[in-house]
């Protein structure tokens, strides 16, 4: 697109026309493209690769059909698990001061940082039958934990609701904190700024917060064969399905990584179009 | 598992926290690290038999104390030799050396495993015709019912694992412990239903030392490994499903005189070791 008026406009408004219509800056182009090639080149390889005769009727196995909705409705679990406590966590980290609050942060990030299989280790060592915890709900309510859908829960929650709580205490800190301070003015009380006039302020980042979480969640194997096992039907998700298709038929895994992939993809572009829509 | 059960249980016998996730994350790093780059210098020194250079060995996860002594001894003798040893269950090993992982030898858990790597990337067919096609033979592991310490469940026979309130860890079908888990339950002609599949002997292993199920299927040597943190028991059917560990050098072998040599250094002077681990002589 090259626009030329027919007679030059005013120094300030050209320059707004230059840098709107000139050539795209190749320094971030290169790099860019680079980075999609990066991230789609290894989908373009499970996409050559697989099988893609045998998809029907692997989608019909209900032992997939099985994980596949157990991993959606897991992930979507430690999501609304994730929001009820994340959202709360990340306005007091933004909007508060309270001694040790960096401290809290960083803690906060650590389940990004480790390993999730050490996550999965460590949550056995709290709330596995001789846990920390875990001794006391078994011996109190009879409750154990391990080896129970719950276990799959509580390990994505734990590797995904970081992501949702660092994406809405970014977007809390990049909200203009005077309509908060307006409404506090006319009266209105700590609880009610925060969900008439935070809440909404905020409500995109929530919504990133909450995708980047439930596609963590989807994707989590570590910590959940640790701390939940792999049965199928109660804690057998689909990375798990994938994995232990991989030991025995590496094509049958490149199958059902695809068909997770897919699902997760359309959800996600359905909810986008919803929200866009809305 | 939705269903839930009292249980009692002695308190303070919780094992050490810091070795046990020191386990689970040597685990994970040996199954996500593909080896190390290649060997630059294929061990190609004249002087003698003198080895040289990187010498990447892929072995299956109940070799890990053993491969690492026996390492050890070998670097000691091979001073430029530099071992790196991957370890992680034996299928995920095959499919990670059909991917083209950088690998001079394969120690499997069993026969069927050492198959799976694909002719162009198996084993040598120089050294495969001198040894076996199969590779070579140097261990036999036989499987154990394993229990914490204390045995609260109190299990004495395969049969016991069937019973009502017994949570059971079990190899998945897919890695070569659960094949010959299966073998023993056939043999036993008792159902079991275990509470989970894991995906690695080890992680049994893990699920049993932390107390989280009252017993699990692993190898002999598992046990031993564990040493008083958990308790072994033989059972008779165990005999109908003895694994036999086959070793051999790679195709794709860069470093193929140190990988003779680590073989031989196995078969000759592993015996001892091998012993000490629990494992049996094929």
């Amino acid at each position: 697109m090259t626009a030329v008026p027919p007679t030059p406009p005013a120094a300030p408004e050209r320059r707004r026309l230059r840098a709107r219509s000139g050539r795209l800056p190749w320094v971030l182009v290169l790099p860019a493209v680079a980075a999609v090639a990066f991230l789609v080149l290894p989908f373009a390889g499970l996409l050559i690769s697989a099988p893609w005769p045998d998809m029907g009727e692997r989608l019909r196995d209900p032992e997939v059909l099985s994980a596949l909705w157990l991993s959606l409705a897991t992930a979507t679990a430690a999501t609304v698990v994730s929001l009820l406590l994340g959202v709360p966590l990340a306005w007091l980290l933004a909007r508060t001061e309270f001694p040790g609050r960096r401290l809290v942060r960083a803690l906060v990030t650590v389940p990004l940082v480790i390993p999730p299989v050490v996550g999965g280790v460590a949550l056995l060592l709290v709330l596995g039958r001789n846990g920390i915890l875990g001794t006391h709900l078994d011996a109190w309510f009879g409750i154990t934990v391990p080896f129970t859908t719950a276990a799959v829960v509580m390990a994505q929650v734990f590797v995904a609701m970081p992501f949702l709580v660092i994406s809405v205490e970014g977007s809390l800190r990049g909200a203009d904190r005077r309509y908060e301070e307006a409404a506090a003015t006319l009266g209105a009380s700590r609880t009610t700024v925060f969900t008439r006039v935070t809440l909404p302020m905020v409500l995109p980042g929530i919504a990133a917060g909450a995708v980047l979480c439930w596609a963590r969640a989807l994707g989590e194997f570590g910590a959940t064969i640790t701390f939940a096992g792999n049965f199928p039907g109660t804690t057998q998700t689909m990375p798990l399905a994938v994995y232990m298709a991989m030991q025995r038929d590496p094509e049958a895994a490149v199958v059902l990584s695809l068909v997770l992939l897919l699902v997760s993809l359309a959800v996600l572009v359905t909810l986008r179009e919803r929200w866009v829509n809305a | 598992m939705p269903e839930t059960f009292p249980r009692s249980r002695a308190a303070g016998r919780r094992p050490s926290a810091l070795s046990l996730i020191a386990a689970a994350t040597g685990l994970s790093l040996a199954a996500t690290a593909c080896g190390g780059g290649e060997a630059d210098e294929a061990g190609r020194d004249q002087e003698g038999g003198n080895l040289s250079g990187e010498l990447d060995v892929f072995a299956a996860a109940s070799l890990t104390d053993v491969f690492e002594s026996l390492a050890a001894d070998f670097e000691d003798e091979h001073p430029d030799v530099d071992v790196v040893l991957n370890f992680a269950g034996s299928s995920e090993l095959a499919v990670q050396i059909n991917s083209g992982a950088p690998a001079d030898v394969f120690a499997a858990a069993d026969t069927a495993t050492m198959g799976q790597v694909t002719d162009d990337l198996g084993l040598d067919p120089d050294w495969a015709g001198e040894h076996g096609e199969d590779g070579a033979l140097f261990a036999t592991n036989t499987l154990q019912i394993a229990v914490p310490p204390d045995n609260p469940a109190g299990i004495e026979t395969f049969d016991d694992l069937a019973e009502e309130g017994n949570d059971v860890a079990f190899c998945a079908d897919e890695v070569p412990c659960g094949a010959a888990t299966t073998e023993a339950m056939e043999a036993a002609g008792t159902d079991v239903t275990p509470v989970t599949y894991e995906e690695d002997v080890r992680a049994v292993l893990t699920k049993v030392e932390l107390g989280e199920v009252d017993a699990g299927l692993v190898y002999a040597t598992d046990v031993v490994s564990a040493g008083d943190r958990v308790e072994g028991i033989d059972f008779p059917e165990a005999e109908e499903a003895v694994n036999d560990y086959p070793i051999g050098l790679l195709s794709g072998a860069q470093n193929p005189e140190a990988g003779q040599a680590w073989i031989e250094h196995v078969l000759g002077g592993g015996g001892a070791e091998l012993d000490a681990a629990g494992f049996g002589t094929p």
